[in-house]
């Protein structure tokens, strides 16, 4: 069962993936004042969304261990914070790529690329903890400290460009009263946000498979060691 | 398609693509070790039985 949603989320994600890219290279026309880079925004803002999503969903994971204690939620966790991680480095890196164009640099320390750049070590250093601290329970309560604290900064960075005058855009889509985007150009972004959701998804499944299979190893060693 | 930027444009792009290829091969390599880990623990329980 699990196997086929694999598949069929892998499946869903590439078919939006090749009609996102079809239609952003062939169909939608360069931006009059940016020329063909605006298309970088395609990847930038799902990607940002996609790992927001993530990381807010492994803090109510958290949450949820600390109420029960659980250790099932500790792992669900972890292994959406690592493959929403993945999606947090892909918009910090298309930013760049962008800045370079816009801004004649690769980086500005204006409040939201700083604040970005901290959620990611903030992220970055929890893989790095449950790496470090070998006991689960201790392992489990630092995790989810360090995921709540990371969810406040995400607050910080979606608000920075309302809170403080930056370099970076205010916002443009639609959906945060940007309205600054042609209809056609916008829709593209919402498709491959579901594209990415879809590919979050799998990888976070195929994760808990491989969490699910490092159980059983250490039960049967645990077995092996009582025989 | 406007020229211009048209090679950052692909960097960012490539960029994107690398990222999600390099993650889902470390998850299928990771996945491969824990199965031959897996199959290698089970043995030895099977062993230890006989």
């Amino acid at each position: 069962m699990r196997n086929k949603a694999i598949v069929l989320l892998a499946l869903i994600s590439a078919t939006l993936l090749i009609y996102v890219l079809a239609r952003v290279f062939f169909v939608l026309p360069d931006e009059l004042n940016q020329g063909a880079i605006y298309r970088i925004i395609y990847f930038h803002v799902p990607g940002a969304i996609t790992g927001f999503t993530g990381f807010v969903t492994a803090m109510i994971a958290a949450g949820f261990y600390l109420a029960t204690g659980d250790l099932k939620y500790d792992r669900f966790s972890a292994a959406v914070t690592e493959v929403s991680l993945a999606f947090a480095s892909i918009n910090l890196v298309t930013g760049m790529v962008w800045a370079r164009i816009i801004w004649g640099v690769w980086w500005a320390w204006d409040m939201r690329l700083t604040t970005m750049l901290i959620c990611w070590l903030i992220y970055a250093g929890y893989l790095m903890l449950r790496r470090a601290v070998e006991e689960p329970t201790k392992r489990a309560k630092l995790s989810a400290v360090f995921s709540f604290f990371g969810c406040i900064d995400i607050g910080i960075v979606w608000k920075s460009i309302e809170w403080w005058n930056t370099q970076h855009p205010q916002p443009v889509l639609s959906i945060r009263d940007g309205g600054g985007m042609a209809p056609g150009m916008e829709a593209p972004i919402y498709i491959n946000l579901v594209a990415l959701l879809c590919l979050s998804a799998c990888m976070i499944m195929v994760r808990m498979r491989q969490e699910a299979m490092s159980n059983e190893i250490d039960s049967l060693r645990r077995t092996a060691h009582t025989i | 398609m406007d020229s211009r930027n048209l090679q950052f444009m692909f960097y960012g792009f490539t960029a994107a693509w690398l990222i999600i290829i390099l993650y889902v091969v470390t998850l299928a390599l990771r996945e491969k070790r824990l199965k031959k880990e897996l199959d290698r623990v089970k043995n030895m329980v099977e062993g230890g039985k006989h």
